[in-house]
């Protein structure tokens, strides 16, 4: 795996924020088209490290690589710009617009123009478009309703639309997973693997572990703003190192 | 003369920090907007007067008087005002304006207005420092930064209720669930800003009179102060008063008076050029808010 | 038996709401009426008043050309505290093109809002990537201390300020001019708000961050807004300038930041319409308070105070609803 094919290359990646280190020294190379799944315990600096690389945060020292050139210290927009779009973990769409009003602003980003050759095209219908392939059921119109009025389910799969409507290269979906029922997500990891089936690449940060371990290439474990493990899902859950990060030090 | 600026400028660098304070500590530090600042200033000089000269109570009674009435005034404010705004900030900023708007025109309107309104000096006589006379009350301008300053940062890092000052300006949610009331925490912050206010009124104003447009002054001051030294730092408002201080005052030795007050635009030009959350400022820019 | 009250859209209005082809001229003038009436009654009410209320009716339109130059601030999250800095450039400009240089005010008044536009945008920018208290705190310190600045330099004529400058070419010239240039603004603005340029600054003013992950250059939409409303302030400015034949000190008074806050906080914030309602109450109010001297800015003050805490969502909002909308008492069950 060298990482002249790696569409996201991380090295040493530090950041403190006053007296506490919330990434370490952190190294990471996610190949094209794979799945790679990012686990650890709450506060072991999953969604600092989303941050950092999507650019919402500046690193202390590290690199990040995209595509080869170097995005360190890039401000979100010109990330995005490059083919990168990432999902937040407290979901908060505009509440009250109606749900697909709220791909509107995705879809004004001037990568969308550069894609489709000079126009932005029909954004409404697009972003009806986008909201069926995520599962609003057309025929409920539930793509009308304001946002604030639709339930947990429908708003991370809203947040999953915002991202895909900016046609990224590499996906980052910060707890998709979190607060949905089984059926919700076992509905959802479709429209996931019909992403990759296109050729894009993803990272996901997950604590649903079952869920993730199905559909993900390889997993890499963050303790305390390190990585402590990374490979095959069955590898990293028998590797000693992560066992006791999660269960701590008085397991075996 | 170059001694008399060195003291002078030090003693406008005190009046300013002092000015500063109050301001810095509801707004900067518990993040409660009080544009009533200036109003509230006048307020006190009035009071006082009024106390001294209508009513003739000893004047260590009427400072009293002036400063809790002072302090009283600023949490009804927040009672009656800032309260039923809450979290829209600017609603704040424009509700407390414009009650303190409200609050000096008054007084100009009840034709609070002349030479005749000022304030006793705490203590008389000057003294010679080498061949430069400063009066006493100018020292205690000085004292009375010292000590106020000094007083607030032992408060706001080791007292509770300053620690909870703190707080209620970083994350509300987090502090209420901390066990921290909030709407008292706030109430007393404006309480003692507004105290605070009174405190400087007593010292600085009877180094000249009691006028609505002072209020505005002050208001000007605090915000220059703030943005330069940074909103919320104590350090910063020191190191701003001594810079802003003595600009202002060797403008007015070597140059001329009314140039003082370009002074302080120059320094949130170069603030704002530079660093913009002021000098010790730690405002997290956009990028780093998550 | 309890009772809440229900408030329902009215047939009409649900029913021109997405229009694609209206079937009546009922419905037509449903829409068209609000947007229509107050147009046609300025514009046939102005040559046929007298001078003072011609005077009145200019004062109100450059005080509503400040007040929609506040909403448009406020649409991005931007809260001006300080519209006298955008008057008092715009103002300084136009009388420093018109004295110095001898440029009418077909010349001038352009130059005066982009120039002044850019001064201002320019002077702000810094500001602008910090929190919104921030732009609050340095527009209102701005004209305070250019009112400093002026009397300390003394230039542009220092205290006396700049006099005998150009006025308009006739009196309904200016009224129509005004009268124009408001209606422009007015409905301009609501048109661009409305679209998805609109959407996306409103975004920015709800949640800059989920905008910015959407690819968007935040900054560079807050400078264009901010120059936007610069504009409009400053075009009030040049205008003012010409109508006083003066440009002075009090172009940067307390008076012109105030004034288009308590006028778009009563009319109604985001509506453009609401800050034209609330300029055309207060203004002609506060003419009949003149007598009152002092009492009149304690009255402004009360009057902010009252309605931000009391009636925050202003008068516009509340009369559109009536229209609207109609309410009846249900019981609850």
């Amino acid at each position: 795996m060298s990482s002249a094919e790696a569409i996201l290359s991380v090295s040493g990646l530090l950041k403190t924020f006053g007296g506490v280190t919330a990434v370490s020294s952190v190294d990471l190379q996610v190949q094209h088209g794979e799945l790679l799944g990012i686990i650890g315990p709450n506060g072991s600096g999953k969604t600092t490290l989303v941050n950092l690389i999507s650019g919402f945060v500046k690193p202390n020292a590290g690199e990040v690589l995209f595509k080869g050139r170097k995005i360190t210290g890039f401000p979100p927009y010109r990330i995005v710009g490059m083919g990168m779009a990432r999902t937040f973990q407290m979901v908060k769409p505009f509440y009250q617009l109606p749900a697909f009003k709220n791909l509107i602003v995705p879809l004004c980003s001037p990568r969308i123009k550069a894609i489709l050759g000079g126009r932005y095209g029909d954004r409404d219908a697009i972003a009806l478009d986008l909201l069926e392939e995520v599962g609003f059921e057309r025929d409920a119109n539930v793509a009308y309703k304001p946002a604030g009025s639709l339930p947990q389910g429908y708003l991370k799969r809203l947040e999953l639309a915002k991202a895909m409507a900016l046609r990224p290269d590499l996906l980052i979906l910060d707890e998709l997973f979190s607060g949905l029922s089984l059926a919700e997500v076992a509905s959802i990891v479709p429209i996931i693997e019909k992403l990759r089936f296109q050729g894009k690449t993803i990272i996901m940060i997950e604590h649903r572990l079952k869920e993730l371990f199905r559909i993900a290439d390889r997993i890499a474990v963050l303790n305390f703003g390190m990585k402590i493990a990374e490979g095959k899902s069955e590898e990293v859950m028998a590797s000693e190192a992560v066992k006791k990060a999660y269960l701590g030090s008085e397991s075996g | 003369m170059l001694l008399g600026t060195l003291i002078y400028g030090f003693v406008n660098s005190c009046l300013l920090a002092l000015l500063a304070m109050g301001f810095n500590l509801t707004f900067g530090i518990s993040g409660v907007a009080n544009f009533a600042y200036g109003a509230i200033y006048i307020f006190s000089g009035f009071t006082a007067w009024i106390f001294l000269n209508s009513i003739g109570l000893p004047y260590a009674l009427c400072v009293i008087s002036a400063i809790s009435l002072s302090a009283g005034l600023g949490v009804l404010i927040y009672h009656v005002v800032i309260k039923r705004v809450k979290g829209l900030a600017l609603s704040e900023v424009m509700a407390t304006f414009g009650l303190g708007l409200a609050i000096m025109e008054l007084f100009r309107y009840f034709d609070f207005v002349g030479f005749k309104y000022t304030l006793p000096n705490l203590i008389e006589g000057s003294v010679a420092i080498g061949d430069v006379y400063i009066d006493y009350q100018r020292i205690t301008v000085i004292l009375a930064a010292i000590a106020l300053t000094g007083f607030i940062y032992v408060f706001t890092h080791h007292t509770r209720t300053g620690l909870a000052f703190r707080a209620i300006a970083q994350d509300e949610r987090t502090a209420l669930t901390f066990g921290i009331d909030s709407d008292r925490t706030a109430a007393l912050s404006m309480g003692f800003g507004s105290a605070l206010a009174a405190v400087a009124a007593v010292v600085v104003l009877p180094l000249g009179t009691i006028a609505v447009e002072g209020g505005y002054d002050v208001l000007l001051n605090a915000l220059a102060v703030c943005i330069v030294g940074g909103l919320g730092s104590t350090v910063g408002i020191l190191v701003a008063s001594v810079l802003i201080g003595y600009a202002q005052t060797l403008t007015a030795n070597y140059l001329e008076p009314h140039w003082m007050m370009l002074v302080s635009l120059i320094a949130i030009a170069i603030v704002l050029c530079i660093k913009p959350s002021g000098i010790f400022g730690h405002q997290k820019e956009l990028e780093e808010r998550i | 038996m309890k009772k809440r009250k229900e408030r329902i859209d009215r047939g009409i209005k649900v029913r021109s709401e997405d229009v694609f082809a209206l079937t009546s001229y009922r419905e037509m003038l449903y829409l068209l009426a609000p947007r229509a009436l107050p147009v046609a009654g300025l514009l046939l009410f102005l040559p046929l008043s007298s001078p003072y209320w011609r005077e009145i009716f200019i004062s109100t339109a450059i005080y509503a050309l400040l007040a929609i130059s506040w909403d448009v601030l406020v649409s991005v999250g931007l809260i001006s505290l300080g519209q006298s800095l955008f008057y008092g450039v715009g103002s300084y400009v136009a009388g420093a093109l018109n004295h110095y240089w001898g440029l009418p005010p077909v010349l001038t008044l352009p130059i005066a809002t982009i120039g002044g536009a850019a001064i201002c945008t320019v002077a702000l920018l810094p500001v602008l990537r910090l929190r919104g208290i921030y732009f609050s705190m340095v527009t209102l310190v701005l004209p305070l201390m250019m009112l400093r600045l002026v009397e300390a330099t003394r230039i542009f004529g220092g205290t006396e300020g700049l006099t005998g400058l150009s006025p308009f070419p006739g009196q309904l010239t200016e009224m129509y001019l005004a009268n124009a240039c408001l209606l422009i603004a007015l409905f301009g603005f609501r048109r661009l708000m409305d679209s998805d340029y609109g959407l996306i600054v409103r975004g920015i003013s709800d949640n800059d961050r989920a905008v910015m992950n959407a690819g968007l250059n935040i900054h560079w939409y807050k400078t264009q807004i901010l120059f936007l409303g610069a504009a409009v302030g400053c075009f009030a400015g040049a205008f003012g300038t010409h109508h006083d034949m003066f440009a002075g000190m009090p172009g940067f008074a307390l008076d012109y930041s105030i004034m288009p806050i308590a006028a778009a906080i009563v009319g109604g914030t985001g509506t453009f319409a609401g800050s034209v309602l609330g300029a055309f109450i207060l203004v002609p109010l506060s003419e009949i308070l003149r007598a009152l001297g002092a009492l009149r800015i304690v009255f402004y003050g009360l009057f902010l105070v009252i309605f931000v805490v009391g009636i925050p969502e202003g008068l516009f909002h509340y009369i559109r609803r009536k229209y609207h909308q109609f309410e009846r008492w249900v019981e609850v069950e």
